[in-house]
């Protein structure tokens, strides 16, 4: 898997700690919970910010992945609907490249924590590759 | 049209960073508030190299932005509220104008335009050198969920209160 390569490249990938399974359903990106990533403590709950960042670490690892040559994709644009509180456990997360062009590649992510059906929130970005 | 009044009036100025230090995250990226005021919130992000996303060109991941652009939002809805409230981010829509320089601090400012009784529309941009400039550009959508359990604020104001008698 390339993109468990890319993850010691990239030093925020290594500050959230986040690392690669390969499972049944595919590759899924984990964000381990830890106290320092709150942004809510009345809920507890991990912060929009970093849930939004995993989002789109999970997105940029899946292209890593389909990669040609080493070209690392830059963000143009990354949208984030907040579907649930993310609470004091890890997060899960898995991309699926809708379209992957020339120049532009489309990806969209789920992330959830103890359930699948029930994500914590979904991602859509375009990247320039 | 009837003055605004805002539940956070008597808070407003520069160098409000009690309103980010009780974010435990916020506090671990050394985020910083400079400034509240009415409907709209400006915070800043010192340089820090474990925070970079392209190893090659040094700047900072995209997502650390959008942690930026959220917390100035939430922020911003605050000073847009007549009391204090629950909020929750609906949605989050960043463009990424060009690549923030590296070794700089980064700076996002919120304004919250919109208020209606159950959602906040807030628009945002973060910027390096000058807010002209911004290398990013942000919309978002907050819920108001409901009443605040208004101790943790109520602490928070009393704070700054006592912070602005001194």
């Amino acid at each position: 898997m390339k993109g468990i390569e890319a993850i010691p490249a990239i030093p925020y990938a290594r500050y959230l700690g986040v690392r690669l399974e390969e499972r049944q359903e595919g590759v899924v990106c984990v964000l381990p919970f830890r106290d320092d990533l709150v942004g809510n403590v009345a809920l507890p709950a991990v912060h929009g910010g970093v849930v939004g960042a995993f989002l789109e670490l999970t997105a940029l690892l899946q292209l890593v992945e389909f990669a040609e040559g080493g070209r690392v994709a830059r963000p143009i644009n990354f949208s984030i609907d907040y579907l649930r509180s993310a609470g004091p456990r890890d997060t899960y997360g898995r991309a699926e490249i809708v379209k992957h062009g020339r120049r532009i590649a489309n990806v969209r992510v789920l992330a959830w924590q103890e359930n699948p059906e029930k994500p914590v929130a979904a991602g859509v970005g375009n990247f320039l590759l | 049209m009837a003055e605004r009044e805002f539940v956070m009036q008597f808070l407003f100025g520069a160098g409000r960073n009690e309103f980010v230090e009780h974010v435990p995250h916020a506090r671990q990226i050394g985020m910083r508030c400079l400034e509240i005021g009415p409907c709209f919130a400006t915070v800043q992000l010192p340089w820090r190299e474990e925070l970079v996303g392209d190893p090659l060109r040094q700047v900072v991941f995209g997502g650390v932005i959008t942690t930026l652009l959220d917390q100035a939002s939430g922020l911003a809805v605050q000073c847009s509220l007549a009391e204090f409230k629950r909020i929750a981010t609906l949605d989050l829509r960043i463009d990424y104008l060009r690549a923030a320089e590296s070794r700089l601090d980064l700076t996002a400012r919120a304004e919250c335009y919109k208020v209606t009784n159950h959602v906040a529309f807030v628009r945002g941009s973060a910027w390096d050198r000058e807010q002209s400039d911004p290398f990013a550009s942000m919309l978002a959508t907050f819920m108001i969920v409901g009443p605040l359990d208004a101790s943790a604020w109520q602490q928070r104001v009393t704070a700054a209160k006592e912070k602005a008698r001194e």
